[in-house]
């Protein structure tokens, strides 16, 4: 046996698992095909916090007028641009590098296949054949293409999240099917930088799986900075030419450089071998227990490759959790919910239920809001759109769903997170001292409005 | 091998602090030897053992708290088959319905590892958690809790340390019977203020540890003054003829080396008066008014840090010297926190007196289920007004506080006019 677990992909889930394997005395090994750190570090979060901080930065040079400032000649390089985004994924991607060696975690490069093996799956990577006594699957997920119409990425008129991030130029007009988080960051940052962005959507809203009341609040947003949308679109054919694509949708023909294909994500299940194994496998992801067994003895999964929601802290989140349970830890019995965010300007983050799903599933609830015009943080630094919606079961007072549009929210959507960890109900968030001033104190706000005692507005 | 059981030094009770240790793992004992101090709410106890052995573990730790029970506490080698001592003198079973729970062996799971007699399977006693300390719970699981009744303490954990949190309270609430009815949702608990919020700062004062005596006065005076609907009744009393009487009585016995206090008479002349007004010697209940065949008149006693209430029993029927020796050795042992539990539990009218600390007249708690309590403030030599006249008494006021449930005004008047004349001319005792 060469290993105690081999783990297969080193994204936010695989390489977090490993390190924690580590930490539990297990020999570890991990393997990766191309880059340590996955889509994560290397083309998927990371670069794009990169690459939005920088549309910030040059979108509120537009607006210094609001300080008192002035500046002339407000330009940006865009090479330069994207090459601090490489530079920044890049520092990270070597840091991944020393985490493994630190923590005595053998990095093999390569393809992974299995085989058949006991007590666990052979890993077999190139010539090498890898024993175990457990492999754990963390091969993550890619955009989602429908060639049939179009929507196949083709690195210059047709772009995934991975061609979008490193484009030779910034192209005048946009279009970008898919309101998701991943098809809103990008077309925060391409309108940051002046293009012509259309945004393209099936359902009735923007951010879909967002709370009705912030998706309706971020359209609106972004709309103020010029974003156009089409809602309950079908889109029918995307063709392209040499200067650009041409969407058709029904009833509408959008015309634009390039198009952003954003409509969602498969789990990376082929060329492993899976299916020769038998491993139970639903619409592109891989089916597991709650600790992450799959049906095949000795096989786990994790992350992006068993479903949603796709997040990095997600698969980082079950990684150690299946690492624990395999070191024979039984868990604390807590159901922790996971936070999503969307770095657009303005933020938008939640935590749990929205209010539409906490009455869907029956339960009565108490709603609070805060508008953050109403906070003197806000005011101060000139960030005023937005606010902060809280949901409380109110037969029990539990916190079950925090939701918040507008500045820094991203930053601040833990502090609900920890708080429904925890189980607190409304009396702890009553309780909690929230700084002043600080746009956390909307927080508390729209946590003391559910019950009618808001001292702001 | 046998387990010792924790005893139940009265029907009653159901835990207690396992105060000390007389004996170490591998002390040899025999039947009689003292093993171990059990205190209760009130009194310390001694656990004797029954069955000669060695003392092969202890374990419950000396010093611990909320002991539930028949509760293993020691394991005893030796192929004795009885096991846990009963109390040194088992308490009198008040209610057939609710008889005390005999300290039997409990059912071991798993015999065959025992056979031998050696240290197999140390399956160490699950010890409660022990009343006071702090129970880790999610705030939701404490609402969730509460509102069904649940006690936190009875829930196993399973959050981080062993925390409870929701789904937890939930797997216990599916499995206890329906407490809280569902739809209907309990009172919000009071908000119990820390000192700190309520401006006194950390530091600038000592915590003394609530010690069994100390919660189970908390508890009962609480109860007892938020549910009994309390009113007084206030009368004087001349006591001359009370004092004069006691003073020919204790003269007389000196050679006996007793002597009969003013509350000793003032003991006798309640359990006479509540044998002249039966009404007043009632409890209510649910069920209906109890009319007590006797008057089991209960005393007052401070004891350090607390107090307690030993009981003359049938104190109608006693003579004054008897009584005085029993409030005596009673009064004694309370104060070593050595009386039984059948001492002080039950009574049926309490007289507590304060008039050696000077006081004049109080209002006291009801020591439910009692129906009512005296309370006794210092005689003192008063101007009185007889036949137009003043003249100088020596005046003694007594208060009853009363539980409305059972004893009316009338009731309560009744009595008191029945007790004072009794009180004021002594020889009426005799009828």
């Amino acid at each position: 046996m060469d290993f105690d677990v081999v783990i297969i992909g080193s994204g936010p889930g695989g390489y977090v698992a490993a390190i924690r394997a580590s930490q539990l005395g297990l020999k570890t090994a991990i393997v990766e095909r191309e880059l340590l750190g996955g889509v994560c570090l290397n083309w998927g979060c990371i670069p794009t916090k990169a690459l939005l901080k920088s549309g910030e930065v040059y979108e509120q040079l537009g607006h210094l007028g609001d300080y008192g400032l002035s500046a002339d000649n407000r330009a940006y390089d865009f090479a330069k641009v994207i090459d601090r985004s490489r530079k920044v994924a890049k520092q990270l991607n070597t840091g991944v590098a020393f985490l493994m060696k630190k923590n005595k975690v053998e990095v093999i490069m390569g393809e992974a296949r299995l085989e058949k093996g006991s007590p666990a799956p052979k890993v077999i990577v190139g010539d090498r054949t890898i024993t175990a006594k457990h492999v754990i699957l963390a091969t993550g997920a890619r955009a989602r293409v429908i060639p049939d119409i179009g929507l196949e990425p083709d690195g210059e008129r047709v772009w995934t999240y991975r061609e979008a991030m490193v484009p030779k130029a910034a192209p005048k007009s946009l279009i970008v099917i898919g309101s998701g988080a991943i098809g809103i960051e990008f077309a925060s940052f391409y309108r940051a930088l002046g293009a012509d962005v259309t945004v393209v959507e099936m359902m009735d809203r923007v951010l879909p799986i967002e709370d009705e009341e912030v998706s309706k609040a971020a359209q609106k947003a972004f709309e103020k900075r010029g974003i156009k949308f089409r809602l309950s679109a079908k889109v029918e054919k995307l063709t392209k030419s040499k200067t650009g694509v041409s969407l058709k949708l029904g009833g509408e023909t959008l015309e634009a450089d390039v198009c952003i294909v954003a409509v969602g994500i498969v789990g990376n299940v082929e060329n492993l071998g899976l299916e020769d194994l038998g491993v139970k496998i639903d619409r592109t992801h891989v089916v597991i227990d709650a600790e992450g067994r799959t049906n095949v003895p000795g096989l786990y999964a994790i992350g992006d490759l068993v479903g949603p929601p796709w997040l990095a802290h997600k698969a980082s989140h079950e990684g150690v959790h299946c690492v624990e349970a395999i070191a024979g830890f039984k868990s604390p019995n807590l159901h922790a919910p996971i936070p999503g965010c969307t770095y657009s300007n303005p933020q938008v983050a939640s935590v749990g239920l929205t209010e539409a799903a906490a009455k869907q599933s029956g339960v009565e609830v108490k709603v609070g809001r805060f508008p953050l015009s109403a906070n003197g943080k806000a005011i101060a630094s000139g960030e005023t759109t937005g606010f902060v919606k809280t949901v409380f079961d109110a037969r029990t007072g539990a916190l079950i769903g925090a939701h918040m549009i507008g500045a820094e929210v991203t930053e601040m959507i833990q502090g609900f997170a920890l708080a429904m960890t925890m189980e607190a109900t409304e009396e702890d968030l009553f309780a909690a001292v929230f700084p002043h001033p600080t746009l956390s104190e909307a927080m508390h706000e729209a946590s003391l409005d559910a019950y009618g005692r808001v001292l702001h507005i | 091998m046998t387990d010792i059981l924790m005893p139940a030094l009265s029907p009653t009770m159901e835990e207690g602090t396992l105060a000390k240790w007389h004996v170490k793992e591998g002390d040899e004992v025999k039947a009689g030897d003292v093993i171990a101090e059990i205190e209760t709410d009130k009194a310390t106890m001694e656990v004797e053992a029954v069955d000669e052995g060695k003392v092969e573990a202890i374990l419950v730790p000396e010093g611990t708290e909320g002991v539930k029970v028949n509760a293993p506490i020691a394991r005893l080698s030796g192929d004795g088959g009885a096991a846990a001592p009963p109390p040194a003198k088992p308490a009198p079973a008040p209610a057939k319905a609710e008889a005390p729970p005999p300290p039997k062996e409990e059912p071991k799971p798993s015999p065959p590892s025992q056979a031998g007699g050696e240290t197999g399977g140390t399956t160490k006693a699950p010890t409660p958690k022990p009343e006071g300390e702090r129970v880790m719970a999610s705030p939701l699981a404490r609402r969730l809790a509460e509102a069904a009744g649940l006690d936190l303490k009875t829930i196993k954990g399973t959050g981080p340390h062993g925390r409870v949190v929701k789904a937890d309270v939930d797997g216990a609430r599916g499995k206890a019977p329906a407490a809280a009815p569902q739809g209907h949702p309990q009172a919000a608990p009071r908000q119990v203020q820390s000192l700190e919020q309520q401006g006194i700062p950390a530091g600038s004062y000592d915590l003394v540890p609530l010690d069994g005596m100390r919660k189970t006065v908390a508890r009962r005076m609480t109860d007892s003054f938020r549910d009994v609907p309390h009113f007084p009744l206030t009368i004087d009393l001349e006591i001359d003829a009370l004092l004069a009487a006691r003073g020919r009585i204790n003269a007389m016995l000196k050679a006996d080396d007793v002597r009969v206090s003013v509350n000793d008479i003032i003991i006798k002349a309640s359990a006479m008066a509540l044998k002249r007004v039966p009404d007043a010697n009632a409890s209510y209940t649910p069920e209906g008014i109890a009319m007590h065949h006797h008057a089991d008149v209960a005393m007052a006693v401070a004891v350090p840090h607390g107090l307690i209430t030993p009981i003359i029993r049938e104190a109608e029927t006693k003579g004054l010297a008897q009584i005085a020796r029993e409030t005596k050795d009673l009064a004694a042992r309370a104060r070593d926190r050595k009386l039984k539990p059948e001492e002080y539990l039950g009574g049926t009218f309490t007289v507590s007196n304060l008039g050696m600390f000077g006081i004049k007249s109080f209002g006291s708690i009801i020591n439910e289920p009692q129906g009512a309590i005296l309370s006794v403030g210092a005689g003192t030599q008063q101007p009185v007004v007889k036949n137009g006249q003043l003249a100088v008494a020596t005046v003694m006021t007594v208060t009853m506080s009363c539980d409305h449930r059972v004893v009316d005004g009338a009731t309560g008047a009744k009595f008191l006019s029945a007790f004072k004349a009794m009180i004021e001319d002594p020889a009426t005792m005799l009828v």
